[in-house]
Protein backbone atom coordinates (compact mmCIF):
# COMPACT_ATOMS: atom_id res chain seq x y z
CA UNK A 1 0.00 0.00 0.00
CA UNK A 2 1.38 3.39 -1.02
CA UNK A 3 0.92 5.92 1.75
CA UNK A 4 2.34 9.40 1.87
CA UNK A 5 5.31 9.92 4.19
CA UNK A 6 3.19 12.24 6.30
CA UNK A 7 0.59 9.54 6.88
CA UNK A 8 3.26 6.94 7.64
CA UNK A 9 4.98 9.27 10.13
CA UNK A 10 1.73 9.96 11.87
CA UNK A 11 0.25 6.49 12.03
CA UNK A 12 3.23 4.51 13.21
CA UNK A 13 2.88 0.90 14.28
CA UNK A 14 3.08 1.75 17.98
CA UNK A 15 0.22 4.27 17.66
CA UNK A 16 -1.98 1.84 15.73
CA UNK A 17 -1.26 -0.82 18.34
CA UNK A 18 -2.15 1.36 21.33
CA UNK A 19 -5.25 2.58 19.50
CA UNK A 20 -6.41 -0.98 18.98
CA UNK A 21 -5.39 -2.28 22.40
CA UNK A 22 -5.32 0.70 24.74
CA UNK A 23 -3.49 0.05 28.03
CA UNK A 24 -5.02 0.97 31.37
CA UNK A 25 -8.34 1.60 29.66
CA UNK A 26 -10.55 1.36 32.75
CA UNK A 27 -12.19 3.41 35.48
CA UNK A 28 -10.44 3.68 38.86
CA UNK A 29 -13.20 3.55 41.46
CA UNK A 30 -11.48 5.65 44.11
CA UNK A 31 -8.99 7.96 42.42
CA UNK A 32 -7.12 10.61 44.36
CA UNK A 33 -7.28 12.84 41.28
CA UNK A 34 -9.43 12.87 38.16
CA UNK A 35 -10.34 15.21 35.30
CA UNK A 36 -12.39 15.25 32.10
CA UNK A 37 -10.80 16.31 28.84
CA UNK A 38 -12.73 17.55 25.81
CA UNK A 39 -11.74 18.63 22.35
CA UNK A 40 -14.89 20.26 20.91
CA UNK A 41 -13.35 20.46 17.43
CA UNK A 42 -13.56 16.70 16.93
CA UNK A 43 -15.73 15.65 19.86
CA UNK A 44 -12.93 13.76 21.61
CA UNK A 45 -13.73 13.15 25.25
CA UNK A 46 -11.66 11.34 27.83
CA UNK A 47 -11.50 10.91 31.59
CA UNK A 48 -8.17 10.45 33.35
CA UNK A 49 -7.94 8.82 36.79
CA UNK A 50 -4.96 8.94 39.12
CA UNK A 51 -3.98 7.46 42.44
CA UNK A 52 -1.05 9.28 44.07
CA UNK A 53 0.66 7.94 47.15
CA UNK A 54 1.79 10.10 50.07
CA UNK A 55 5.08 10.86 48.29
CA UNK A 56 3.22 12.36 45.28
CA UNK A 57 4.17 9.40 43.14
CA UNK A 58 1.74 7.86 40.64
CA UNK A 59 0.61 4.55 42.04
CA UNK A 60 -2.10 3.89 39.51
CA UNK A 61 -3.36 5.70 36.42
CA UNK A 62 -6.04 4.96 33.85
CA UNK A 63 -8.30 6.54 31.24
CA UNK A 64 -11.58 5.96 29.46
CA UNK A 65 -13.09 7.84 26.57
CA UNK A 66 -13.77 8.12 22.91
CA UNK A 67 -11.42 9.69 20.45
CA UNK A 68 -9.29 9.42 17.36
CA UNK A 69 -6.34 7.06 17.12
CA UNK A 70 -3.86 9.79 17.98
CA UNK A 71 -5.63 10.87 21.17
CA UNK A 72 -6.38 7.31 22.28
CA UNK A 73 -2.84 6.08 21.67
CA UNK A 74 -1.42 9.14 23.36
CA UNK A 75 -3.56 8.53 26.45
CA UNK A 76 -2.62 4.86 26.49
CA UNK A 77 1.12 5.47 26.16
CA UNK A 78 0.89 8.25 28.73
CA UNK A 79 -0.51 5.89 31.34
CA UNK A 80 2.36 3.45 30.79
CA UNK A 81 4.94 6.24 31.09
CA UNK A 82 3.75 8.10 34.17
CA UNK A 83 3.18 5.06 36.38
CA UNK A 84 5.57 5.00 39.35
CA UNK A 85 6.85 8.49 38.56
CA UNK A 86 6.82 11.50 40.87
CA UNK A 87 4.43 14.23 39.72
CA UNK A 88 7.31 16.68 39.23
CA UNK A 89 8.83 14.29 36.71
CA UNK A 90 5.41 13.77 35.09
CA UNK A 91 5.10 17.52 34.59
CA UNK A 92 8.59 17.76 33.14
CA UNK A 93 7.77 15.03 30.61
CA UNK A 94 4.50 16.77 29.72
CA UNK A 95 6.34 20.04 29.06
CA UNK A 96 8.90 18.25 26.90
CA UNK A 97 6.18 16.36 25.02
CA UNK A 98 4.25 19.58 24.43
CA UNK A 99 7.37 21.27 23.05
CA UNK A 100 8.03 18.31 20.77
CA UNK A 101 4.44 18.14 19.49
CA UNK A 102 4.41 21.84 18.69
CA UNK A 103 7.81 21.66 16.98
CA UNK A 104 9.72 23.72 19.56
CA UNK A 105 12.26 20.95 20.14
CA UNK A 106 13.39 17.97 18.12
CA UNK A 107 12.12 14.55 19.13
CA UNK A 108 15.59 13.18 19.86
CA UNK A 109 16.75 16.15 21.96
CA UNK A 110 15.37 14.80 25.22
CA UNK A 111 15.99 11.18 26.22
CA UNK A 112 12.93 11.32 28.50
CA UNK A 113 10.77 11.59 25.38
CA UNK A 114 12.09 8.40 23.81
CA UNK A 115 8.80 6.55 24.05
CA UNK A 116 6.86 9.57 22.85
CA UNK A 117 8.78 10.12 19.64
CA UNK A 118 6.07 8.30 17.68
CA UNK A 119 3.95 11.42 18.08
CA UNK A 120 6.43 13.83 16.53
CA UNK A 121 4.53 13.53 13.21
CA UNK A 122 1.75 15.78 14.52
CA UNK A 123 3.98 18.84 14.26
CA UNK A 124 3.25 18.89 10.51
CA UNK A 125 -0.49 18.89 11.25
CA UNK A 126 -1.45 21.80 13.53
CA UNK A 127 -5.04 20.55 13.69
CA UNK A 128 -3.86 17.27 15.22
CA UNK A 129 -1.53 18.61 17.92
CA UNK A 130 -4.50 18.91 20.26
CA UNK A 131 -5.34 15.24 19.71
CA UNK A 132 -1.86 14.21 20.84
CA UNK A 133 -1.80 16.49 23.87
CA UNK A 134 -5.40 16.15 25.14
CA UNK A 135 -4.64 13.29 27.54
CA UNK A 136 -1.62 15.10 28.95
CA UNK A 137 -3.53 18.35 29.41
CA UNK A 138 -6.23 16.36 31.19
CA UNK A 139 -3.69 14.65 33.43
CA UNK A 140 -2.15 18.04 34.20
CA UNK A 141 -5.60 19.37 35.08
CA UNK A 142 -6.27 16.38 37.33
CA UNK A 143 -3.06 17.15 39.21
CA UNK A 144 -4.22 20.76 39.56
CA UNK A 145 -7.68 19.53 40.58
CA UNK A 146 -9.37 21.29 37.68
CA UNK A 147 -12.62 19.55 36.89
CA UNK A 148 -12.93 19.97 33.13
CA UNK A 149 -10.21 20.79 30.68
CA UNK A 150 -10.75 21.73 27.08
CA UNK A 151 -8.09 22.05 24.42
CA UNK A 152 -10.07 24.67 22.53
CA UNK B 1 -28.40 14.17 -21.06
CA UNK B 2 -24.90 13.67 -22.42
CA UNK B 3 -23.60 11.67 -19.45
CA UNK B 4 -24.00 7.95 -19.96
CA UNK B 5 -26.35 6.60 -17.33
CA UNK B 6 -26.09 2.88 -17.76
CA UNK B 7 -26.43 -0.03 -15.43
CA UNK B 8 -22.98 -1.21 -16.41
CA UNK B 9 -20.09 -1.43 -14.00
CA UNK B 10 -19.44 1.75 -12.09
CA UNK B 11 -16.04 2.25 -13.75
CA UNK B 12 -17.80 2.97 -17.04
CA UNK B 13 -19.00 6.35 -15.85
CA UNK B 14 -17.37 9.21 -17.68
CA UNK B 15 -17.38 12.82 -16.62
CA UNK B 16 -19.15 14.82 -19.35
CA UNK B 17 -17.15 17.31 -21.40
CA UNK B 18 -19.44 20.12 -20.23
CA UNK B 19 -18.33 19.47 -16.66
CA UNK B 20 -14.67 19.44 -17.64
CA UNK B 21 -15.22 22.83 -19.30
CA UNK B 22 -16.86 24.13 -16.14
CA UNK B 23 -13.92 22.92 -14.03
CA UNK B 24 -11.59 25.15 -16.01
CA UNK B 25 -13.58 28.15 -14.82
CA UNK B 26 -12.59 27.37 -11.21
CA UNK B 27 -8.82 27.95 -10.91
CA UNK B 28 -8.52 26.43 -7.41
CA UNK B 29 -9.70 23.03 -8.66
CA UNK B 30 -6.46 22.52 -10.60
CA UNK B 31 -4.16 22.96 -7.61
CA UNK B 32 -2.43 20.14 -5.81
CA UNK B 33 -2.56 19.14 -2.15
CA UNK B 34 0.21 16.94 -0.68
CA UNK B 35 1.46 16.62 -4.27
CA UNK B 36 -1.81 14.95 -5.26
CA UNK B 37 -4.53 16.46 -7.44
CA UNK B 38 -7.06 18.14 -5.18
CA UNK B 39 -10.44 16.42 -4.93
CA UNK B 40 -12.54 19.11 -3.28
CA UNK B 41 -15.46 17.31 -1.65
CA UNK B 42 -16.28 19.82 1.08
CA UNK B 43 -18.81 21.92 -0.79
CA UNK B 44 -21.38 21.82 1.99
CA UNK B 45 -18.89 23.76 4.12
CA UNK B 46 -18.10 26.25 1.36
CA UNK B 47 -18.17 26.20 -2.41
CA UNK B 48 -15.44 27.55 -4.68
CA UNK B 49 -15.80 30.67 -6.81
CA UNK B 50 -15.42 30.73 -10.59
CA UNK B 51 -13.01 33.26 -12.16
CA UNK B 52 -15.92 35.38 -13.34
CA UNK B 53 -17.08 36.03 -9.78
CA UNK B 54 -13.57 36.91 -8.61
CA UNK B 55 -13.06 39.19 -11.64
CA UNK B 56 -16.33 40.99 -10.91
CA UNK B 57 -15.31 41.58 -7.30
CA UNK B 58 -11.88 42.83 -8.36
CA UNK B 59 -13.40 45.11 -11.01
CA UNK B 60 -15.75 46.52 -8.41
CA UNK B 61 -12.78 47.44 -6.21
CA UNK B 62 -10.69 48.73 -9.11
CA UNK B 63 -13.32 50.96 -10.70
CA UNK B 64 -16.47 51.50 -8.66
CA UNK B 65 -15.91 51.22 -4.94
CA UNK B 66 -17.39 53.80 -2.61
CA UNK B 67 -20.02 53.71 0.09
CA UNK B 68 -23.63 53.10 -0.96
CA UNK B 69 -26.75 55.27 -0.57
CA UNK B 70 -24.69 58.20 0.69
CA UNK B 71 -22.75 60.29 -1.76
CA UNK B 72 -23.90 62.39 -4.69
CA UNK B 73 -20.64 61.67 -6.45
CA UNK B 74 -20.19 59.33 -9.39
CA UNK B 75 -18.54 56.44 -7.55
CA UNK B 76 -21.14 56.33 -4.80
CA UNK B 77 -23.83 56.19 -7.46
CA UNK B 78 -22.07 53.39 -9.31
CA UNK B 79 -21.51 51.41 -6.11
CA UNK B 80 -25.17 51.89 -5.14
CA UNK B 81 -26.34 50.79 -8.57
CA UNK B 82 -24.21 47.66 -8.47
CA UNK B 83 -25.31 46.87 -4.90
CA UNK B 84 -29.00 47.36 -5.71
CA UNK B 85 -28.58 45.62 -9.07
CA UNK B 86 -27.34 42.54 -7.24
CA UNK B 87 -30.42 42.69 -5.01
CA UNK B 88 -32.62 42.55 -8.08
CA UNK B 89 -30.62 39.55 -9.33
CA UNK B 90 -31.26 37.80 -6.01
CA UNK B 91 -34.95 38.65 -6.23
CA UNK B 92 -35.24 37.03 -9.65
CA UNK B 93 -33.03 34.09 -8.60
CA UNK B 94 -35.38 33.10 -5.77
CA UNK B 95 -38.44 34.53 -7.53
CA UNK B 96 -39.41 36.93 -4.75
CA UNK B 97 -42.19 39.34 -5.61
CA UNK B 98 -40.40 42.48 -4.49
CA UNK B 99 -36.81 43.60 -3.79
CA UNK B 100 -38.04 44.98 -0.45
CA UNK B 101 -38.26 41.33 0.61
CA UNK B 102 -34.58 40.72 -0.13
CA UNK B 103 -32.47 41.74 2.87
CA UNK B 104 -28.70 41.55 2.81
CA UNK B 105 -27.09 39.98 5.85
CA UNK B 106 -23.60 38.64 6.51
CA UNK B 107 -24.85 35.07 6.00
CA UNK B 108 -27.47 32.51 6.94
CA UNK B 109 -26.55 32.67 10.63
CA UNK B 110 -27.05 36.44 10.77
CA UNK B 111 -30.34 36.12 8.87
CA UNK B 112 -31.70 33.54 11.34
CA UNK B 113 -30.56 35.61 14.32
CA UNK B 114 -32.31 38.60 12.77
CA UNK B 115 -35.60 36.67 12.65
CA UNK B 116 -35.17 35.37 16.21
CA UNK B 117 -34.73 38.94 17.44
CA UNK B 118 -36.87 41.12 15.21
CA UNK B 119 -39.76 38.71 14.86
CA UNK B 120 -39.28 36.54 17.95
CA UNK B 121 -38.76 39.14 20.68
CA UNK B 122 -42.21 40.66 20.26
CA UNK B 123 -44.15 37.64 18.98
CA UNK B 124 -43.51 34.81 21.42
CA UNK B 125 -43.52 34.32 25.17
CA UNK B 126 -44.38 31.90 27.95
CA UNK B 127 -46.92 29.30 26.85
CA UNK B 128 -45.81 29.49 23.21
CA UNK B 129 -43.80 26.86 21.37
CA UNK B 130 -41.24 26.93 18.57
CA UNK B 131 -40.56 23.69 16.69
CA UNK B 132 -37.02 22.97 15.53
CA UNK B 133 -36.14 19.82 13.60
CA UNK B 134 -33.66 17.27 14.92
CA UNK B 135 -31.52 17.73 11.81
CA UNK B 136 -30.92 21.48 12.11
CA UNK B 137 -27.56 23.16 11.89
CA UNK B 138 -26.60 24.96 15.10
CA UNK B 139 -27.42 28.23 13.30
CA UNK B 140 -31.09 27.23 13.29
CA UNK B 141 -31.06 25.96 16.88
CA UNK B 142 -29.00 28.32 19.00
CA UNK B 143 -30.81 31.59 18.08
CA UNK B 144 -34.09 29.95 19.13
CA UNK B 145 -32.68 28.77 22.45
CA UNK B 146 -31.38 32.28 23.03
CA UNK B 147 -34.87 33.57 22.24
CA UNK B 148 -36.28 31.05 24.73
CA UNK B 149 -33.97 32.44 27.39
CA UNK B 150 -35.18 35.97 26.65
CA UNK B 151 -38.90 35.29 26.35
CA UNK B 152 -39.72 31.97 28.00
CA UNK B 153 -40.96 30.38 24.76
CA UNK B 154 -40.60 26.61 24.75
CA UNK B 155 -38.51 24.82 22.10
CA UNK B 156 -39.62 21.37 20.96
CA UNK B 157 -37.77 19.06 18.59
CA UNK B 158 -39.37 17.48 15.51
CA UNK B 159 -37.97 13.93 15.38
CA UNK B 160 -36.38 12.30 12.35
CA UNK B 161 -36.70 8.73 11.14
CA UNK B 162 -33.76 6.33 10.94
CA UNK B 163 -33.11 7.09 7.26
CA UNK B 164 -32.84 10.81 7.99
CA UNK B 165 -36.26 11.94 6.78
CA UNK B 166 -38.36 14.22 8.91
CA UNK B 167 -41.05 12.37 10.87
CA UNK B 168 -44.03 14.10 9.24
CA UNK B 169 -46.62 12.27 11.33
CA UNK B 170 -44.94 13.32 14.54
CA UNK B 171 -44.61 16.82 13.12
CA UNK B 172 -48.31 17.09 12.35
CA UNK B 173 -49.18 15.82 15.82
CA UNK B 174 -47.00 18.53 17.35
CA UNK B 175 -48.83 21.37 15.59
CA UNK B 176 -51.00 22.48 18.50
CA UNK B 177 -52.24 26.05 18.99
CA UNK B 178 -49.20 26.98 21.11
CA UNK B 179 -46.86 26.62 18.12
CA UNK B 180 -45.82 30.01 16.73
CA UNK B 181 -42.92 29.08 14.45
CA UNK B 182 -41.44 26.03 12.71
CA UNK B 183 -37.72 26.09 11.90
CA UNK B 184 -36.50 23.54 9.37
CA UNK B 185 -33.70 23.38 6.86
CA UNK B 186 -34.42 22.89 3.18
CA UNK B 187 -31.45 20.52 2.88
CA UNK B 188 -29.66 19.00 5.88
CA UNK B 189 -25.94 19.75 5.88
CA UNK B 190 -25.16 16.66 7.95
CA UNK B 191 -27.44 14.10 6.26
CA UNK B 192 -28.18 15.54 2.82
CA UNK B 193 -31.95 15.07 3.32
CA UNK B 194 -34.14 17.34 1.18
CA UNK B 195 -37.10 18.31 3.33
CA UNK B 196 -40.64 18.77 1.91
CA UNK B 197 -40.54 22.50 2.57
CA UNK B 198 -43.61 23.33 0.51
CA UNK B 199 -45.72 20.83 2.45
CA UNK B 200 -44.30 21.99 5.77
CA UNK B 201 -44.95 25.65 4.95
CA UNK B 202 -48.48 24.77 3.85
CA UNK B 203 -49.24 22.97 7.10
CA UNK B 204 -47.92 25.99 8.99
CA UNK B 205 -49.93 28.48 6.93
CA UNK B 206 -53.22 26.65 7.56
CA UNK B 207 -52.61 27.10 11.28
CA UNK B 208 -51.21 30.64 11.25
CA UNK B 209 -47.71 29.41 12.15
CA UNK B 210 -44.63 31.17 10.79
CA UNK B 211 -42.30 28.98 8.70
CA UNK B 212 -38.56 29.68 8.94
CA UNK B 213 -36.46 27.86 6.35
CA UNK B 214 -32.67 27.57 6.42
CA UNK B 215 -31.85 27.32 2.74
CA UNK B 216 -28.04 27.43 3.04
CA UNK B 217 -27.53 23.95 1.57
CA UNK B 218 -30.27 24.29 -1.03
CA UNK B 219 -29.66 27.42 -3.10
CA UNK B 220 -26.47 26.20 -4.76
CA UNK B 221 -28.11 22.99 -5.91
CA UNK B 222 -31.91 23.19 -6.17
CA UNK B 223 -34.00 25.76 -7.97
CA UNK B 224 -35.56 27.75 -5.16
CA UNK B 225 -38.81 29.62 -5.79
CA UNK B 226 -39.95 31.26 -2.56
CA UNK B 227 -43.42 31.99 -3.93
CA UNK B 228 -43.94 28.43 -5.03
CA UNK B 229 -42.65 27.13 -1.68
CA UNK B 230 -44.80 29.81 -0.03
CA UNK B 231 -42.55 30.09 3.01
CA UNK B 232 -42.58 33.01 5.45
CA UNK B 233 -38.81 33.31 5.87
CA UNK B 234 -35.98 31.85 3.81
CA UNK B 235 -32.30 32.37 4.66
CA UNK B 236 -29.14 31.52 2.71
CA UNK B 237 -25.45 32.35 2.21
CA UNK B 238 -23.45 33.48 -0.80
CA UNK B 239 -20.44 31.27 -0.17
CA UNK B 240 -22.49 28.10 -0.49
CA UNK B 241 -23.53 29.03 -4.03
CA UNK B 242 -20.14 29.96 -5.53
CA UNK B 243 -20.18 33.53 -4.25
CA UNK B 244 -17.97 35.12 -1.60
CA UNK B 245 -18.15 34.76 2.18
CA UNK B 246 -19.62 37.56 4.29
CA UNK B 247 -22.87 37.91 2.37
CA UNK B 248 -26.21 36.23 2.85
CA UNK B 249 -29.87 36.86 2.27
CA UNK B 250 -32.97 36.95 4.37
CA UNK B 251 -36.17 36.68 2.36
CA UNK B 252 -39.41 37.36 4.19
CA UNK B 253 -43.06 37.99 3.48
CA UNK B 254 -43.86 41.69 3.40
CA UNK B 255 -46.49 41.89 6.16
CA UNK B 256 -44.09 40.16 8.58
CA UNK B 257 -41.11 42.28 7.61
CA UNK B 258 -43.16 45.47 7.81
CA UNK B 259 -44.26 44.77 11.35
CA UNK B 260 -40.85 43.72 12.60
CA UNK B 261 -38.58 46.01 14.60
CA UNK B 262 -35.05 46.51 13.29
CA UNK B 263 -32.33 44.12 14.49
CA UNK B 264 -29.21 46.30 14.48
CA UNK B 265 -29.27 50.07 14.74
CA UNK B 266 -26.99 52.47 12.90
CA UNK B 267 -26.62 54.39 9.68
CA UNK B 268 -28.75 53.69 6.60
CA UNK B 269 -31.54 51.98 8.56
CA UNK B 270 -33.20 55.24 9.63
CA UNK B 271 -35.12 57.99 7.86
CA UNK B 272 -34.58 60.60 10.55
CA UNK B 273 -32.83 60.74 13.88
CA UNK B 274 -33.20 63.27 16.62
CA UNK B 275 -32.67 62.73 20.31
CA UNK B 276 -36.45 62.79 20.73
CA UNK B 277 -37.54 60.58 17.89
CA UNK B 278 -36.18 58.07 15.36
CA UNK B 279 -38.02 56.95 12.24
CA UNK B 280 -37.00 53.63 10.71
CA UNK B 281 -36.10 53.48 7.06
CA UNK B 282 -38.28 51.56 4.60
CA UNK B 283 -37.69 47.95 3.66
CA UNK B 284 -35.23 46.45 3.02
CA UNK B 285 -32.94 49.16 4.45
CA UNK B 286 -34.59 48.97 7.88
CA UNK B 287 -32.60 45.79 8.43
CA UNK B 288 -29.31 46.92 6.87
CA UNK B 289 -27.60 49.04 9.51
CA UNK B 290 -24.12 50.35 8.79
CA UNK B 291 -21.99 50.02 5.69
CA UNK B 292 -23.03 46.71 4.16
CA UNK B 293 -20.77 44.10 2.51
CA UNK B 294 -20.96 45.87 -0.85
CA UNK B 295 -18.30 43.99 -2.82
CA UNK B 296 -19.67 40.72 -1.44
CA UNK B 297 -23.19 41.61 -2.57
CA UNK B 298 -21.83 42.41 -6.04
CA UNK B 299 -19.99 39.07 -5.94
CA UNK B 300 -23.20 37.27 -5.01
CA UNK B 301 -24.87 38.89 -8.02
CA UNK B 302 -22.03 37.61 -10.20
CA UNK B 303 -22.45 34.10 -8.76
CA UNK B 304 -26.13 34.23 -9.70
CA UNK B 305 -25.20 35.35 -13.24
CA UNK B 306 -22.78 32.45 -13.35
CA UNK B 307 -25.37 29.88 -12.27
CA UNK B 308 -27.98 31.34 -14.62
CA UNK B 309 -25.47 30.98 -17.46
CA UNK B 310 -25.68 27.21 -17.12
CA UNK B 311 -28.46 24.71 -17.56
CA UNK B 312 -29.27 24.23 -13.89
CA UNK B 313 -31.40 21.16 -14.52
CA UNK B 314 -28.40 19.53 -16.19
CA UNK B 315 -26.18 20.52 -13.24
CA UNK B 316 -28.69 19.15 -10.72
CA UNK B 317 -29.11 15.87 -12.61
CA UNK B 318 -25.34 15.52 -12.85
CA UNK B 319 -24.95 16.08 -9.09
CA UNK B 320 -27.53 13.36 -8.51
CA UNK B 321 -25.47 11.02 -10.71
CA UNK B 322 -22.40 11.85 -8.60
CA UNK B 323 -24.45 11.00 -5.51
CA UNK B 324 -25.55 7.60 -6.77
CA UNK B 325 -22.04 6.87 -8.01
CA UNK B 326 -20.62 7.78 -4.59
CA UNK B 327 -23.20 5.56 -2.89
CA UNK B 328 -22.21 2.72 -5.17
CA UNK B 329 -18.44 3.09 -4.84
CA UNK B 330 -18.37 3.77 -1.12
CA UNK B 331 -20.53 0.72 -0.47
CA UNK B 332 -17.48 -1.27 -1.66
CA UNK B 333 -15.43 0.03 1.28
CA UNK B 334 -15.28 -2.48 4.17
CA UNK B 335 -16.85 -1.47 7.47
CA UNK B 336 -18.51 1.66 6.11
CA UNK B 337 -22.02 2.69 7.18
CA UNK B 338 -23.95 5.57 5.61
CA UNK B 339 -25.63 8.05 7.95
CA UNK B 340 -28.60 9.60 6.14
CA UNK B 341 -30.20 7.52 3.41
CA UNK B 342 -33.37 9.50 2.73
CA UNK B 343 -34.98 8.96 -0.69
CA UNK B 344 -34.71 12.69 -1.46
CA UNK B 345 -31.13 13.77 -0.99
CA UNK B 346 -28.72 16.43 -2.14
CA UNK B 347 -25.25 15.25 -3.17
CA UNK B 348 -24.00 14.82 0.39
CA UNK B 349 -22.67 11.50 1.69
CA UNK B 350 -22.11 11.18 5.43
CA UNK B 351 -20.68 7.98 6.84
CA UNK B 352 -18.87 6.27 9.70
CA UNK B 353 -16.28 3.52 9.45
CA UNK B 354 -16.08 0.70 11.97
CA UNK B 355 -13.48 1.40 14.69
CA UNK B 356 -11.92 4.33 12.83
CA UNK B 357 -12.45 7.85 14.10
CA UNK B 358 -13.50 10.37 11.40
CA UNK B 359 -10.63 12.62 12.40
CA UNK B 360 -8.13 9.95 11.40
CA UNK B 361 -10.03 9.35 8.16
CA UNK B 362 -9.93 13.09 7.40
CA UNK B 363 -6.18 13.33 7.94
CA UNK B 364 -5.39 10.29 5.81
CA UNK B 365 -7.74 11.48 3.05
CA UNK B 366 -6.05 14.88 3.12
CA UNK B 367 -2.77 13.09 2.53
CA UNK B 368 -4.36 11.67 -0.64
CA UNK B 369 -5.51 15.09 -1.83
CA UNK B 370 -9.13 14.50 -0.82
CA UNK B 371 -10.80 17.35 1.11
CA UNK B 372 -13.76 16.21 3.22
CA UNK B 373 -15.31 17.46 6.41
CA UNK B 374 -15.03 15.40 9.57
CA UNK B 375 -16.72 16.10 12.88
CA UNK B 376 -20.17 17.07 14.01
CA UNK B 377 -20.92 19.42 11.12
CA UNK B 378 -22.34 22.03 13.52
CA UNK B 379 -25.21 19.59 14.04
CA UNK B 380 -24.50 17.87 17.33
CA UNK B 381 -28.16 16.81 17.88
CA UNK B 382 -27.98 14.80 14.63
CA UNK B 383 -24.93 12.95 15.95
CA UNK B 384 -26.73 12.27 19.25
CA UNK B 385 -29.75 10.99 17.30
CA UNK B 386 -27.58 8.32 15.67
CA UNK B 387 -25.54 7.66 18.82
CA UNK B 388 -22.27 8.64 17.16
CA UNK B 389 -19.70 11.29 18.00
CA UNK B 390 -19.04 12.46 14.46
CA UNK B 391 -19.06 11.49 10.80
CA UNK B 392 -16.99 11.90 7.68
CA UNK B 393 -18.85 13.86 5.02
CA UNK B 394 -18.20 14.15 1.31
CA UNK B 395 -20.31 16.89 -0.25
CA UNK B 396 -20.34 17.43 -3.97
CA UNK B 397 -20.89 20.27 -6.38
CA UNK B 398 -21.44 20.20 -10.13
CA UNK B 399 -17.71 20.64 -10.79
CA UNK B 400 -16.80 17.35 -9.14
CA UNK B 401 -16.03 14.31 -11.27
CA UNK B 402 -16.54 10.57 -11.14
CA UNK B 403 -12.74 10.28 -10.98
CA UNK B 404 -12.72 12.29 -7.77
CA UNK B 405 -15.21 9.86 -6.25
CA UNK B 406 -12.80 7.07 -7.25
CA UNK B 407 -10.00 9.02 -5.58
CA UNK B 408 -12.14 9.21 -2.42
CA UNK B 409 -12.88 5.51 -2.50
CA UNK B 410 -9.24 4.56 -3.07
CA UNK B 411 -8.17 6.80 -0.18
CA UNK B 412 -10.79 5.17 2.06
CA UNK B 413 -9.47 1.74 1.11
CA UNK B 414 -6.04 2.88 2.33
CA UNK B 415 -7.65 3.82 5.66
CA UNK B 416 -9.17 0.35 5.95
CA UNK B 417 -5.80 -1.25 5.22
CA UNK B 418 -3.92 0.90 7.71
CA UNK B 419 -6.49 0.31 10.44
CA UNK B 420 -7.15 -3.27 9.50
CA UNK B 421 -10.89 -2.74 8.97
CA UNK B 422 -13.01 -5.61 7.72
CA UNK B 423 -16.74 -5.94 7.24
Amino acid sequence: MLLTNRTKNLYQEVILDHNKNPRNFRVIEHPSHTAKGHNPLCGDKLDVYLVLDENQTVQDVSFVGDGCAISKASASIMTTIVKDKHIDEVRTIFRGFHDMATGKIEADEDPKLRRLRAFSGVRDLPARVKCATLAWHTLDAALKDEEIITTE
Amino acid sequence: MSAPVTKQRATHYETPGRILDIRREFPILSRKVQEKPLAYLDNAASTQMPSKVMETITAYHEFHHSNVHRGVHQLSQEASDLYEGAREKVRRFIHARDTRQVIYTSGTTAALNLIAHSWGNSRVGKGDTILVSNMEHHANIVPWYMLAKRTGVQIKVIPILDDGTLDMDAFEAMLDPSVKAVCVNHVSNALGTVNPVRTIAGMCRERGIVSVIDGAQAVGHLKVDVQELDVDFYAFSGHKMHGPTGIGILYGKLPLLNEMEPFLGGGDMILSVSFDNITWNDLPFKFEAGTPPIAQAVGLGAAIDYLNGHDRTFLYDYEQQLLSYANERLAEVPGLTFIGTAPQKAAIVSFVMKDVHPHDIGTILDGEGVAVRTGQHCAEPVMDRYGISSTTRASMAFYNTFEEIDQLRDALLKVTELFDVTD
